[in-house]
């Protein structure tokens, strides 16, 4: 018998039971793919709104109509990657603790963190990743024929672009995980999902609106402390290029998401078998 | 069910009216007690809330600055809509204000969830009325919350006074008071009404979020709504005709001095109308509602 359990074909069957669960209730599966295909549908009402009033968001920053619908295409393909995979998980986990049920996750002979994070795949989520390739589509589209400055797609747009966005998911992962643990010393965390929502709203718009004193501290603290900043802009500014933003800082910002990627996944492993430690079962 | 009503008949109506009373003054009791219990994470969530209008901000920020460059204004006098940076920024701490009062949270989702699992008829034995009993637990609800959220508040306009031109008149401050407690009957009954389609359908999920969806949007939770009528289209006609708006947008406009003289008076007619309409709506929804009920649940 082999003592390591093959990884990859424990997260295929978990891909395959969740895919099964969710098209036994097949007109559930589509009201909740439609749903929120309109909750983005309406955010991109009112980014369109507010580019009726303005032709960038930021004086000089570059981020015209297109290169923000980039971005936003970004956002949606990360914050679906997360919502699909790790959502349901995270959301469960404060349960599995206050009800003790963490345990039967103990016993199997598999690694916890994997078993909780990956158990449950959300599919009707991905809609959204669809409604980003379209987004994209059209926004790389409008930027590569314009008159003026038209982008170019290079090798490396190409290949930087999917690896950023997955450097993105693993930050936005490993915060999860963070609040995960955190959630095992606290005994219960409610306010997790409000406090995940609030803090990553900072990640939703282009780092340069965040100006003036206040703005910089922002700046500081969501790109160091906790790298939420750095998720959707690198891959954003990778691929849309806009003018006011200086390509040699972006590298330098780049090669820094390298690093935060790696540290945060290593940082939020070591939290969770430190939390998984002090947890005390709490069942009766 | 004998002795009750003999008991009606044998005592005034004023001491009815008494019993009554003190009745819905022990429901708001319990209901003011339980909720304390929580107040640190009341007071938590209360400054959290304020957190993502530091973005909206700061995105305005952007969007002024992007647009006085390319008009050519000075610094300061650029306007959307009429609207200032300073009026924008002023609107949104207003909004937060208005959903204050206006915004139900489980609300909805509970009265379904009761009727789906068969709590509800816990009620439907009691000599109480139910849509007075979820209204008066509401109502200790937000008392608490504002008792709570009181200092975060505070703190907050505090800081952003810069945003504000000074105090508005006395008769804008009346008519401002007057569409908060508007926009909680609106709020309260809206919502009590979808929660009672819960017992024509017994999973209405994808219905409050529809709801939630649009009054996300429409209450002008996310912008001031004249923004649509800058649009070409009858799109701001159309949001302005919704009950929606009196959830954030009118009580914000109001007291920016945004919707004046009759206008004003109109506005807060309209308001009225809305109220007595939900009002009557949810009490038919809760009887016919109740003839199809049939139990279900331990």
């Amino acid at each position: 018998m082999q003592d390591r359990p093959s990884y990859l074909l424990v997260w295929l069957t978990f891909l395959r039971n969740s895919l099964v669960r969710d098209l036994s209730f097949r007109s559930n599966f589509w009201v909740e793919c439609i749903a929120s295909m309109s909750w983005v549908a309406m955010n991109l009402g009112f980014y369109l709104l507010i580019f009726s009033f303005t032709n960038s968001i930021g004086e000089g920053t570059g981020w015209g109509k297109f290169e923000f619908f980039v971005f936003l295409a970004t956002t949606l393909f990360i914050n679906s990657l997360v919502q699909t995979f790790f959502m349901p998980n995270i959301q469960e986990f404060s349960d599995l603790i206050r009800t003790g049920r963490l345990d039967f996750a103990l016993l199997k002979p598999i690694d916890t963190q994997f078993l909780v994070s990956f158990e449950k795949v959300n599919w009707p989520s991905m809609a959204n990743f669809f409604f980003g390739i379209v987004l994209l589509s059209v926004s790389v589209y409008n930027l590569s024929y314009r008159s003026e400055n038209p982008l170019v797609l290079t090798p490396w747009m190409v290949i930087g672009y999917p690896l950023f966005v997955l450097c993105g998911v693993a930050i936005l992962y490993s915060l999860m995980i963070v609040l995960a643990a955190s959630s095992i010393w606290l005994g219960r965390n409610q306010s997790l999902y409000d406090f995940w929502f609030y803090i990553t709203s900072f990640s939703r718009y282009p780092m340069e609106i965040y100006r003036g004193p206040v703005g910089h501290t922002l700046q500081l603290i969501f790109t160091f402390a906790i790298p939420i900043l750095i998720v959707v802009n690198v891959p954003a500014r990778i691929l849309a290029r806009p003018l006011g933003i200086d390509q040699g800082a972006a590298t330098q910002l780049a090669i820094f998401a390298l690093f935060a990627t790696a540290f945060s996944l290593l940082g939020s492993r070591w939290l969770f078998v430190k939390a998984l430690k002090s947890y005390r079962s709490a069942s009766s | 069910m004998s002795s009750q009503t003999a008991e009606h008949e044998v005592s005034p109506p004023i001491s009815d009216w008494s019993a009554r009373v003190a009745t819905w003054w022990a429901i708001f009791q319990i209901n003011f007690h339980e909720k304390l219990v929580y107040r640190g994470d009341f007071m938590l969530g209360t400054l959290m809330r304020f957190l993502p209008i530091v973005t909206q901000v700061f995105l305005w920020s952007a969007v002024f600055g992007a647009r006085a460059a390319q008009e050519g204004d000075a610094a300061g006098e650029t306007e959307i809509v009429g609207y200032s940076y300073h009026n924008i920024v002023a609107y949104y701490l207003l909004s937060t204000i208005s959903r204050a009062f206006s915004s139900m949270p489980g609300l909805a989702s509970g009265i379904a969830l009761q009727i789906r699992e068969g709590e509800i008829k816990k009620y439907l034995v009691q000599p109480l009325d139910l849509i007075s009993f979820f209204l008066l637990n509401r109502m200790a609800h937000k008392v608490t919350y504002y008792i709570m959220a009181i200092i975060p508040f505070v703190i907050v306009f505090y800081l952003c006074r810069g945003f504000f031109d000074g105090w508005p008149p006395p008769e804008i401050i009346l008519a401002f008071i007057a569409s908060l407690i508007m926009a909680f009957m609106i709020g309260f009954f809206m919502e009590a009404s979808i929660g009672m389609i819960g017992f024509w359908f017994l999973e209405v999920r994808s219905l409050l979020f529809v709801y939630m969806l649009f009054s996300f949007f429409l209450s002008g939770h996310m912008f001031p709504l004249d923004m649509l009528t800058a649009l070409p289209g009858p799109w701001g006609l159309i949001v302005k005709s919704l009950p929606l708006m009196y959830l954030a947008y009118f009580p914000a406009a109001v007291f920016l001095g945004k919707i004046e003289g009759w206008e004003l008076v109109i506005g807060l007619l309209v308001q009225l109308a809305w109220v007595v309409a939900f009002m009557v709506i949810c009490r038919l929804a809760f009887h016919y509602g109740v003839k199809r009920y049939s139990g279900y649940g331990g």
